[in-house]
Protein backbone atom coordinates (compact mmCIF):
# COMPACT_ATOMS: atom_id res chain seq x y z
CA UNK A 1 0.00 0.00 0.00
CA UNK A 2 1.03 3.56 -0.54
CA UNK A 3 0.75 6.81 1.40
CA UNK A 4 0.79 10.07 -0.56
CA UNK A 5 2.18 12.97 1.46
CA UNK A 6 1.29 16.40 0.15
CA UNK A 7 4.05 19.00 0.17
CA UNK A 8 2.94 22.63 0.29
CA UNK A 9 5.46 25.45 0.41
CA UNK A 10 6.04 25.65 4.16
CA UNK A 11 5.15 22.05 5.01
CA UNK A 12 7.74 20.85 7.50
CA UNK A 13 6.49 17.52 8.85
CA UNK A 14 6.35 15.81 5.46
CA UNK A 15 9.65 13.97 6.01
CA UNK A 16 8.56 12.90 9.51
CA UNK A 17 5.42 11.31 8.07
CA UNK A 18 7.50 9.70 5.33
CA UNK A 19 9.75 8.06 7.93
CA UNK A 20 6.80 6.99 10.07
CA UNK A 21 5.35 5.22 7.02
CA UNK A 22 8.53 3.76 5.54
CA UNK A 23 10.48 2.95 8.72
CA UNK A 24 7.78 2.71 11.40
CA UNK A 25 5.19 0.94 9.28
CA UNK A 26 7.36 -0.52 6.52
CA UNK A 27 5.08 0.66 3.72
CA UNK A 28 5.57 2.80 0.67
CA UNK A 29 5.30 6.60 0.80
CA UNK A 30 5.53 9.22 -1.90
CA UNK A 31 5.61 12.99 -1.82
CA UNK A 32 2.92 14.83 -3.75
CA UNK A 33 3.97 18.30 -4.88
CA UNK A 34 1.34 21.00 -4.35
CA UNK A 35 1.42 22.02 -8.02
CA UNK A 36 0.76 18.49 -9.22
CA UNK A 37 -2.66 17.15 -10.15
CA UNK A 38 -1.71 13.51 -9.61
CA UNK A 39 -2.19 11.54 -6.39
CA UNK A 40 0.05 8.83 -7.89
CA UNK A 41 -2.21 5.97 -6.87
CA UNK A 42 -1.98 6.67 -3.15
CA UNK A 43 -4.30 4.63 -0.93
CA UNK A 44 -4.09 7.20 1.85
CA UNK A 45 -3.47 10.93 1.43
CA UNK A 46 -1.75 12.79 4.26
CA UNK A 47 -1.76 16.57 4.67
CA UNK A 48 1.23 17.06 6.97
CA UNK A 49 2.06 19.69 9.55
CA UNK A 50 3.91 22.90 8.90
CA UNK A 51 3.17 26.47 8.01
CA UNK A 52 1.86 26.23 4.47
CA UNK A 53 2.09 29.58 2.68
CA UNK A 54 3.46 31.14 5.87
CA UNK A 55 0.04 30.81 7.53
CA UNK A 56 -0.92 33.98 5.65
CA UNK A 57 -4.52 35.05 6.15
CA UNK A 58 -5.33 32.00 8.35
CA UNK A 59 -3.59 28.67 8.86
CA UNK A 60 -4.43 26.46 5.89
CA UNK A 61 -6.49 29.12 4.10
CA UNK A 62 -4.22 29.49 1.08
CA UNK A 63 -3.12 25.84 0.89
CA UNK A 64 -6.75 24.90 0.49
CA UNK A 65 -6.61 26.44 -3.02
CA UNK A 66 -3.37 24.72 -4.09
CA UNK A 67 -3.60 22.90 -7.42
CA UNK A 68 -3.36 19.44 -5.85
CA UNK A 69 -6.19 20.19 -3.44
CA UNK A 70 -8.66 19.76 -6.29
CA UNK A 71 -7.65 16.09 -6.50
CA UNK A 72 -7.36 15.73 -2.71
CA UNK A 73 -10.88 17.09 -2.22
CA UNK A 74 -12.27 14.81 -4.95
CA UNK A 75 -10.43 11.85 -3.39
CA UNK A 76 -11.73 12.66 0.09
CA UNK A 77 -15.30 13.29 -1.09
CA UNK A 78 -15.22 9.97 -2.93
CA UNK A 79 -14.39 8.21 0.34
CA UNK A 80 -10.58 8.14 0.08
CA UNK A 81 -8.76 7.86 3.42
CA UNK A 82 -7.45 11.34 4.18
CA UNK A 83 -5.43 12.30 7.25
CA UNK A 84 -4.72 15.91 8.20
CA UNK A 85 -2.15 16.52 10.91
CA UNK A 86 -1.78 19.94 12.56
CA UNK A 87 -1.59 22.36 9.60
CA UNK A 88 -3.22 19.58 7.59
CA UNK A 89 -6.18 19.62 10.02
CA UNK A 90 -6.45 23.38 9.46
CA UNK A 91 -6.46 22.80 5.69
CA UNK A 92 -9.26 20.21 6.01
CA UNK A 93 -11.37 22.64 8.04
CA UNK A 94 -10.69 25.49 5.60
CA UNK A 95 -11.70 23.16 2.76
CA UNK A 96 -14.94 22.44 4.71
CA UNK A 97 -14.15 18.74 4.65
CA UNK A 98 -14.34 18.87 8.44
CA UNK A 99 -16.59 21.16 10.47
CA UNK A 100 -15.37 24.00 12.68
CA UNK A 101 -12.10 25.88 12.64
CA UNK A 102 -8.77 26.17 14.44
CA UNK A 103 -7.93 29.54 15.93
CA UNK A 104 -5.14 31.06 18.00
CA UNK A 105 -4.30 29.16 21.19
CA UNK A 106 -6.11 30.64 24.12
CA UNK A 107 -2.76 31.33 25.81
CA UNK A 108 -1.50 33.07 22.64
CA UNK A 109 1.61 30.92 23.08
CA UNK A 110 3.05 28.45 20.61
CA UNK A 111 2.93 25.14 22.48
CA UNK A 112 5.46 22.42 21.67
CA UNK A 113 5.35 19.42 24.01
CA UNK A 114 4.00 15.87 24.30
CA UNK A 115 0.40 15.85 25.56
CA UNK A 116 -1.90 13.17 26.90
CA UNK A 117 -4.69 12.02 24.61
CA UNK A 118 -7.52 9.56 25.06
CA UNK A 119 -8.65 7.49 22.10
CA UNK A 120 -12.38 8.24 22.22
CA UNK A 121 -13.43 6.14 19.27
CA UNK A 122 -11.46 3.05 18.30
CA UNK A 123 -13.98 2.09 15.66
CA UNK A 124 -12.51 4.26 12.91
CA UNK A 125 -10.19 3.48 10.03
CA UNK A 126 -7.58 5.62 11.80
CA UNK A 127 -7.80 4.13 15.30
CA UNK A 128 -8.90 0.48 14.99
CA UNK A 129 -5.51 -0.66 16.24
CA UNK A 130 -6.00 1.12 19.58
CA UNK A 131 -8.21 0.02 22.42
CA UNK A 132 -11.02 2.43 23.08
CA UNK A 133 -10.17 4.69 26.01
CA UNK A 134 -6.47 4.08 25.69
CA UNK A 135 -4.26 6.92 26.91
CA UNK A 136 -1.40 7.89 24.61
CA UNK A 137 1.28 10.57 24.61
CA UNK A 138 1.60 12.48 21.36
CA UNK A 139 3.56 15.69 20.72
CA UNK A 140 1.86 18.92 19.72
CA UNK A 141 3.56 21.92 18.12
CA UNK A 142 1.19 24.73 17.19
CA UNK A 143 0.12 28.29 17.80
CA UNK A 144 -3.33 27.98 16.21
CA UNK A 145 -4.80 24.77 17.52
CA UNK A 146 -7.83 25.87 19.46
CA UNK A 147 -10.72 23.94 17.98
CA UNK A 148 -13.94 25.94 17.77
CA UNK A 149 -17.34 25.12 16.30
CA UNK A 150 -20.97 26.04 16.91
CA UNK A 151 -22.45 24.37 20.02
CA UNK A 152 -24.86 22.35 17.86
CA UNK A 153 -21.94 21.12 15.73
CA UNK A 154 -20.05 20.09 18.86
CA UNK A 155 -23.13 18.26 20.18
CA UNK A 156 -23.49 16.45 16.90
CA UNK A 157 -19.81 15.46 16.81
CA UNK A 158 -20.11 14.08 20.33
CA UNK A 159 -23.38 12.25 19.66
CA UNK A 160 -22.03 10.62 16.51
CA UNK A 161 -18.74 9.52 18.09
CA UNK A 162 -16.81 11.80 15.81
CA UNK A 163 -14.57 13.21 18.53
CA UNK A 164 -11.78 10.68 18.03
CA UNK A 165 -9.04 12.13 20.26
CA UNK A 166 -9.38 14.29 23.36
CA UNK A 167 -6.78 16.07 25.50
CA UNK A 168 -6.76 14.44 28.93
CA UNK A 169 -4.66 14.30 32.09
CA UNK A 170 -2.74 11.26 33.31
CA UNK A 171 -5.95 9.79 34.74
CA UNK A 172 -7.79 10.21 31.47
CA UNK A 173 -9.87 13.22 32.55
CA UNK A 174 -10.44 16.05 30.08
CA UNK A 175 -9.45 18.85 32.47
CA UNK A 176 -8.67 22.48 31.65
CA UNK A 177 -5.08 21.91 32.74
CA UNK A 178 -4.73 19.07 30.23
CA UNK A 179 -6.08 21.26 27.41
CA UNK A 180 -3.03 22.85 25.76
CA UNK A 181 -4.84 25.35 23.55
CA UNK A 182 -8.33 25.98 24.87
CA UNK A 183 -10.05 23.68 22.40
CA UNK A 184 -13.80 23.29 22.87
CA UNK A 185 -14.51 20.21 25.00
CA UNK A 186 -10.78 19.31 24.89
CA UNK A 187 -11.18 18.14 21.30
CA UNK A 188 -7.87 17.13 19.71
CA UNK A 189 -9.09 15.25 16.64
CA UNK A 190 -12.34 14.72 14.74
CA UNK A 191 -13.60 12.64 11.87
CA UNK A 192 -16.12 13.35 9.10
CA UNK A 193 -19.58 11.78 8.87
CA UNK A 194 -18.51 8.97 6.58
CA UNK A 195 -15.42 8.11 8.59
CA UNK A 196 -12.76 8.57 5.92
CA UNK A 197 -11.38 12.03 6.76
CA UNK A 198 -9.63 12.62 10.07
CA UNK A 199 -7.96 15.76 11.33
CA UNK A 200 -5.97 16.14 14.54
CA UNK A 201 -3.62 18.76 15.95
CA UNK A 202 -1.16 16.37 17.68
CA UNK A 203 1.55 14.72 15.58
CA UNK A 204 1.31 10.88 15.68
CA UNK A 205 4.29 10.66 13.30
CA UNK A 206 6.52 12.23 15.96
CA UNK A 207 5.88 9.22 18.22
CA UNK A 208 6.08 6.50 15.62
CA UNK A 209 9.61 5.11 16.02
CA UNK A 210 11.35 3.69 19.09
CA UNK A 211 14.25 6.05 18.46
CA UNK A 212 11.87 8.97 18.97
CA UNK A 213 11.15 7.74 22.49
CA UNK A 214 7.63 6.46 21.87
CA UNK A 215 5.57 4.57 19.34
CA UNK A 216 2.21 5.71 20.75
CA UNK A 217 1.36 7.33 17.43
CA UNK A 218 2.15 4.37 15.20
CA UNK A 219 -1.34 2.96 15.77
CA UNK A 220 -2.80 5.58 13.45
CA UNK A 221 -0.65 4.24 10.62
CA UNK A 222 -1.15 0.54 11.40
CA UNK A 223 -4.91 1.16 11.62
CA UNK A 224 -4.86 2.78 8.18
CA UNK A 225 -2.94 -0.16 6.75
CA UNK A 226 -5.58 -2.52 8.10
CA UNK A 227 -8.36 -0.35 6.69
CA UNK A 228 -6.76 -0.45 3.23
CA UNK A 229 -6.19 -4.21 3.51
CA UNK A 230 -9.85 -4.66 4.46
CA UNK A 231 -10.72 -2.84 1.27
CA UNK A 232 -11.59 0.68 2.36
CA UNK A 233 -13.48 2.59 -0.34
CA UNK A 234 -10.99 3.14 -3.09
CA UNK A 235 -11.57 6.12 -5.34
CA UNK A 236 -10.56 5.95 -8.97
CA UNK A 237 -6.85 6.41 -9.41
CA UNK A 238 -5.83 4.72 -6.16
CA UNK A 239 -3.78 1.55 -6.35
CA UNK A 240 -5.85 -1.62 -6.22
CA UNK A 241 -4.95 -3.49 -3.02
CA UNK A 242 -6.61 -6.63 -4.41
CA UNK A 243 -5.09 -7.07 -7.86
CA UNK A 244 -6.75 -10.46 -8.34
CA UNK A 245 -10.18 -8.85 -8.29
CA UNK A 246 -11.49 -7.51 -11.61
CA UNK A 247 -11.17 -3.75 -11.72
CA UNK A 248 -14.87 -2.94 -11.61
CA UNK A 249 -15.91 -5.64 -9.11
CA UNK A 250 -14.28 -3.83 -6.23
CA UNK A 251 -16.19 -0.67 -6.91
CA UNK A 252 -18.89 -1.15 -4.32
CA UNK A 253 -18.94 2.53 -3.75
CA UNK A 254 -20.95 5.00 -5.72
CA UNK A 255 -19.59 8.48 -5.37
CA UNK A 256 -22.65 10.00 -7.03
CA UNK A 257 -24.91 9.08 -4.12
CA UNK A 258 -22.42 9.71 -1.38
CA UNK A 259 -22.86 12.72 0.84
CA UNK A 260 -20.14 14.10 2.99
CA UNK A 261 -20.62 16.25 6.03
CA UNK A 262 -20.18 19.86 5.03
CA UNK A 263 -21.09 21.80 8.11
CA UNK A 264 -20.03 24.93 9.83
CA UNK B 1 -17.32 51.12 -18.62
CA UNK B 2 -15.48 49.71 -15.65
CA UNK B 3 -14.57 51.94 -12.76
CA UNK B 4 -11.97 51.33 -10.10
CA UNK B 5 -13.25 51.14 -6.58
CA UNK B 6 -11.16 51.12 -3.46
CA UNK B 7 -12.51 48.53 -1.16
CA UNK B 8 -11.88 47.93 2.51
CA UNK B 9 -12.75 44.66 4.15
CA UNK B 10 -12.86 44.59 7.94
CA UNK B 11 -12.64 41.14 9.43
CA UNK B 12 -13.43 40.58 13.10
CA UNK B 13 -13.85 37.46 15.24
CA UNK B 14 -17.47 36.38 15.15
CA UNK B 15 -19.61 37.12 18.19
CA UNK B 16 -19.32 34.22 20.58
CA UNK B 17 -15.87 33.22 19.35
CA UNK B 18 -13.13 33.75 21.90
CA UNK B 19 -10.65 36.43 20.91
CA UNK B 20 -7.53 35.81 23.00
CA UNK B 21 -5.68 38.60 21.18
CA UNK B 22 -8.39 41.14 22.05
CA UNK B 23 -8.49 39.92 25.65
CA UNK B 24 -4.71 40.27 25.93
CA UNK B 25 -4.82 43.82 24.55
CA UNK B 26 -7.55 44.67 27.07
CA UNK B 27 -5.45 43.31 29.93
CA UNK B 28 -2.35 45.17 28.73
CA UNK B 29 -4.29 48.46 28.53
CA UNK B 30 -5.53 47.89 32.05
CA UNK B 31 -1.95 47.26 33.21
CA UNK B 32 -0.92 50.54 31.59
CA UNK B 33 -3.46 52.31 33.74
CA UNK B 34 -6.19 52.94 31.19
CA UNK B 35 -9.54 52.69 32.87
CA UNK B 36 -12.88 52.14 31.31
CA UNK B 37 -11.80 49.83 28.52
CA UNK B 38 -14.57 47.34 27.91
CA UNK B 39 -14.48 44.53 25.42
CA UNK B 40 -11.62 44.59 22.90
CA UNK B 41 -11.87 42.63 19.65
CA UNK B 42 -8.85 42.52 17.32
CA UNK B 43 -9.33 41.91 13.62
CA UNK B 44 -7.76 42.43 10.24
CA UNK B 45 -8.08 45.03 7.52
CA UNK B 46 -7.71 44.21 3.84
CA UNK B 47 -7.60 47.08 1.32
CA UNK B 48 -7.83 46.43 -2.38
CA UNK B 49 -8.64 48.05 -5.67
CA UNK B 50 -11.32 46.38 -7.73
CA UNK B 51 -12.33 47.20 -11.29
CA UNK B 52 -16.00 46.69 -11.72
CA UNK B 53 -18.99 47.89 -13.77
CA UNK B 54 -20.74 49.37 -10.76
CA UNK B 55 -20.46 49.76 -7.04
CA UNK B 56 -23.05 47.05 -6.53
CA UNK B 57 -21.06 44.69 -8.73
CA UNK B 58 -17.87 45.48 -6.84
CA UNK B 59 -19.61 44.86 -3.53
CA UNK B 60 -21.09 41.53 -4.54
CA UNK B 61 -17.76 40.38 -6.02
CA UNK B 62 -15.86 41.28 -2.86
CA UNK B 63 -18.49 39.66 -0.65
CA UNK B 64 -18.05 36.48 -2.65
CA UNK B 65 -14.25 36.76 -2.24
CA UNK B 66 -14.76 37.09 1.51
CA UNK B 67 -16.95 34.02 1.75
CA UNK B 68 -14.54 32.01 -0.37
CA UNK B 69 -11.14 33.11 0.93
CA UNK B 70 -10.65 36.42 2.75
CA UNK B 71 -12.74 35.53 5.79
CA UNK B 72 -13.74 32.22 7.34
CA UNK B 73 -17.46 32.57 8.06
CA UNK B 74 -17.21 29.85 10.70
CA UNK B 75 -15.16 32.12 12.95
CA UNK B 76 -15.18 35.59 11.42
CA UNK B 77 -17.56 38.38 10.47
CA UNK B 78 -16.69 40.71 7.65
CA UNK B 79 -17.81 44.13 6.52
CA UNK B 80 -17.20 45.53 3.02
CA UNK B 81 -16.79 49.29 2.58
CA UNK B 82 -16.48 50.83 -0.87
CA UNK B 83 -15.23 54.17 -2.13
CA UNK B 84 -15.06 55.35 -5.76
CA UNK B 85 -11.56 56.11 -6.99
CA UNK B 86 -12.79 56.69 -10.52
Amino acid sequence: MKFGIVRFPGSNCDADVHRAVTEGLGEEATYLWHKSHDLEGADVVVLPGGFSYGDYLRGGAIARFSPIMREVIDFAKAGGLTLGICNGFQVLCEARLLPGALVRNRSLRFRCLPVGLRVENAGTAFTSDYEEGRLIDIPIAHGQGQYVARPETLDRLEAEGRVVFRYVDADGHPTDAANPNGSARNIAGIINETGNILGLMPHPERHSLAVLGSTDGLGVFTSLREAVARGAPRPAGAADPRPDVPADAGDAFDSSTRTIGVEA
Amino acid sequence: MADTYSVEVRITPRQGILDPEGETIARALENLGYEGVGSVRAGRLVRMEVRSASEDDARSTVEKMCEELIANPVIEDFEVRIGDDG
